[in-house]
């Protein structure tokens, strides 16, 4: 392999790794904000999405520099392409950790629940989390057998969003003052179900990058 | 010239208005540039525009044919070579040259190296192996040759033959290196070793090729320059030129819109 070339794709893979680190730890951050009513941790979380901003476009230049100057083939095309199309993912994945932080803000500025209106994103947040955890891990090892896993979890969290937004609808109809409030919640929701479609798109892409095939719109 | 980001790796070499002339004719127009240390810097451009004559220059090797000269500087570490008084010998010995056609001396491959060594230092004959095979190691030839040190130079395959000669100009330890075309005349595998060398020698020589391979320009150097009929267009870090170039002239060349 010519040394140019193997030096800016190990470049380029650390460079997305350390992307996927940031953006993991800002989900995770994000949550927290939401469970703990945490306004400072939330903060925090929407001044790293600067941050991530910056790797993002970094990443894309170090990927247009690879395909101008080198002109990839095989394996190591497939390699520039999906990281490109992963740094969007990862991107839009730290976006939505930002909105999850901004819904965390709003959320905390209105007290405690009521107990019997108590919503529990414990499971659906766990599952979000491990997703995205192990789809990191699939690109790092380029663990095909893992991607495939990410692939098959992205159902149960459509089920627990599904699940999710028919209580809270049930409890903004019983409840209608604090409409704004139950919105809020149906936001985070929403947004870890589109956290789990963006790590899903990274596995597909891994499984790209392994082996070729694409395996996007197939029917499961 | 379009000037682009501002200076960061020390210059090598500071090219001041260099004009250059094959008789009545005009070959390069007020030509400045300033080649960083430790860095390659690629030279294209279309046939004729004055690429190799621009890098001629760097070693005055354009005065063994009495109609040519240059006007102008070209400063190497604080000294203006084009000006007489630079010691043309400890000149070359500190810029080396590699040429399109590999250039073996009819000798064996161990004297080839041995040649320019002997011209600079004295060493005694154990010096001398050390210093030969270390320059063959450096090139990576040394396991393809160390059983045929004594079989002509001309004997090995092109692109031995290149790295052969690298190891020579590289073995009396000069400070730049000029390559000229200098896998054009060598098949893919031997100019990637070539071009795998070139990453390895940046370390410790300032390198500047000139090449008629835009690909090769854009996969082996730091900074690339442009040349049109004489001029230098832009001059820029090698990846802002072939993903932003600001010139219209570059974008063509290196689109292959024209050239």
């Amino acid at each position: 392999m010519p040394i140019h070339l193997s030096k800016e794709i190990n470049k380029l893979k650390k460079s997305i790794l350390a992307l996927c680190t940031t953006v993991e730890e800002n989900v995770r951050k994000a949550v927290t904000s939401v469970v703990n009513k945490d306004i400072k941790l939330a903060i925090e979380v929407e001044e790293k999405d600067i941050e991530i901003d910056q790797m993002e476009i970094d990443i894309e230049e170090e990927c247009l520099k690879i395909l101008a100057l080198h002109q990839p083939v095989a394996i190591d095309l497939r390699y520039v392409i999906a990281c490109m199309k992963m740094n969007n993912d990862l991107e839009r994945i730290g976006d939505l950790a930002e909105n999850i932080a901004r819904s965390a803000k709003a959320i905390a500025e209105f007290g405690d629940d009521d107990e019997q209106r108590k919503p529990d994103f414990s499971l659906m947040m766990d599952k979000t989390r491990s997703m995205l955890k192990k789809t990191l891990d699939s690109l790092i090892e380029m663990d095909t057998n893992l991607a495939r896993e990410v692939i098959k979890e992205d159902d149960v969290i459509d089920d627990l969003n599904r699940e999710m937004h028919t209580t809270i609808l049930r409890w903004l109809k019983e409840n209608p003052a604090k409409a704004e409030y139950y919105v809020r919640l149906l936001n985070v929701s929403k947004h870890l179900e589109r956290i789990a479609d963006y790590a899903t798109n990274i596995a597909e892409d891994v499984l790209y990058m392994a082996t070729g095939s694409i395996v996007r719109h197939q029917v499961k | 010239m379009i000037a682009t980001e501002p200076v960061i790796n020390k210059s090598k070499i500071i090219v001041k208005n260099l004009n250059f002339f094959y008789g009545q004719h005009q070959a390069l127009f007020n030509n400045n540039i300033e080649i960083k240390e430790n860095m390659v810097t690629a030279v294209i451009g279309p046939s004729g525009c004055g690429k190799s004559t621009h890098l001629r220059a760097y070693n005055r090797i354009f005065e063994l044919y009495r109609e040519q000269r240059a006007e102008g500087e070209v400063i190497l570490d604080n000294e203006n070579i084009l000006s007489g008084s630079v010691d043309i010998l400890e000149l070359r010995r500190k810029i080396g040259m590699i040429f399109q056609k590999p250039t073996p001396f009819p000798m064996s491959v161990f004297d080839n190296v041995a040649y320019g060594l002997k011209l600079h230092y004295r060493l005694s004959r154990s010096e001398m192996a050390e210093k030969v095979e270390m320059g063959l190691h450096r090139v990576a030839l040394w396991d393809e040759v160390k059983d045929k040190l004594k079989a002509p130079g001309m004997a090995l395959s092109g692109g031995q033959q290149q790295r052969l000669c690298l190891a020579r100009a590289i073995a009396i330890e000069p400070e730049v290196l000029l390559m000229d075309e200098p896998t054009s005349a060598i098949d893919p595998v031997g100019t990637l070793k070539i071009e795998n060398l070139i990453e390895e020698l940046k370390e410790n020589f300032t390198i500047v090729i000139v090449t008629h391979n835009m690909q090769q320009a854009a996969r082996v150097s730091d900074y690339t320059a442009f040349f049109y009929e004489g001029h230098i267009i832009e001059y820029d870090k090698t990846e802002n030129m072939f993903t932003k170039p600001k010139a219209k002239q570059t974008e063509d060349y290196i689109t292959g819109r024209f050239g």
